[in-house]
């Protein structure tokens, strides 16, 4: 599909970005994500292993060069934490695209939206080209927009969780209300919730635990990618209105 | 032959004792760790990767050596 996907001026040709997380190898992992056709991949920033140096690294992996790495804070509760992580990625090798994630409690793993809105400012005026995680409130979604987010990334439901996109309405009327890219973040769990998402009007899903904790990681990742790809097309053609009544495929006239 | 001094710095929250007038440079080089693929923090401030010759450890000294892993 020529339709791209456009972040902070960058486009891309995949509108599906998934993590890179709870696979149960590196080579795992990259077979997945290359079967997925994603062209972003998340990643968590953390301490290297000083004294074990034979454990594989993600960068052997999974090129950068050729793939979008987008640093991601996800483990932090507060703003210190979060700002530190992502200034910590850029430093890397230059990374400003960033995924923003405040968590605000360890067992549903929400955002922390108060924490998020803080950080999402400061970033911003730093330079960074912040997509942000967020829960699927359109009040909030305006504030992050307000402050300079790139993106905003509402919830389907918990992290990991699998339930898929519980509050519809809410992500359409943020889709209406916003010209930023808006991508469901976490909580998906079948390749059609992703359908259902871009058929809302996202502008692209973020996947990681419905893909790495299938039966099957390689076959759901191409599942992922034909959902939304399905998804963003029905999206674009328009779908028919809803009726009660119904209407029949084969004209009236001539019947025998 | 004079006896090296040593001190004591922690890295990745782990004690180490070093000889003393090392740079972080050559610490970083020690633990044979690719300077392109991390991040480093020197008591809690981010370095420019191209100062850390410039930098001589002392005692106590907190450093954070990060990277990319696998994660959602």
């Amino acid at each position: 599909m020529r339709d791209k996907l456009t972040v902070a001026n960058k486009k891309f040709s995949s509108r599906l970005i998934v993590g890179t997380g709870k696979y149960k190898s590196m080579t795992e992992c990259a077979k997945a994500i290359k079967l997925s056709g994603a062209d972003i991949v998340t990643v968590a920033v953390r301490r290297v292993n000083i004294s074990n140096k034979n454990k594989p690294l993600l960068m052997d992996y999974i090129d950068p060069k050729k793939i979008t790495y987008l640093p991601n804070t996800a483990g932090c509760f507060t703003s210190e934490d979060a700002l530190r992580t992502l200034r910590l990625a850029r430093e890397i090798g230059g990374w400003k695209l960033v995924k923003l994630e405040v968590l605000g409690d360890k067992k549903n793993l929400f955002p922390d939206m108060i924490e998020t809105l803080k950080s999402t400012e400061v970033l911003s005026k730093e330079g960074f080209k912040v997509m942000v995680y967020c829960n699927d409130d359109p009040l909030m979604a305006k504030r992050l927009e307000n402050v300079g987010a790139s993106a905003i990334m509402p919830l389907a439901a918990p992290i990991g969780s699998g339930l898929g996109i519980l509050n519809k309405i809410n992500i359409k009327i943020i889709r209406n209300q916003t010209k930023l890219p808006l991508i469901i973040d976490a909580g998906l769990g079948q390749a059609s919730d992703a359908t259902i998402a871009m058929e809302l009007g996202c502008d692209g899903v973020l996947v990681n635990t419905a893909i790495a904790k299938a039966k099957k990681p390689f076959e759901m990742a191409q599942a992922f990618k034909n959902a939304v790809i399905a998804g963003r097309q029905s999206y674009l053609s328009g779908r028919i209105d809803k009726t009660l009544m119904g209407s029949p495929s084969s004209p009236i006239k001539g019947i025998i | 032959m004079k006896k090296l001094k040593k001190i004591k710095i922690k890295v990745n929250g782990k004690i180490k004792t070093i000889v003393d007038k090392l740079t972080l440079h050559e610490l970083i080089n020690d633990l044979k760790i690719a300077i392109t693929k991390v991040a480093i923090e020197f008591n809690k401030e981010i370095i420019d990767k191209k100062r850390i010759k410039k930098i001589k450890l002392k005692n106590k000294d907190v450093i954070e050596i990060v990277h990319f892993i696998g994660g959602g």
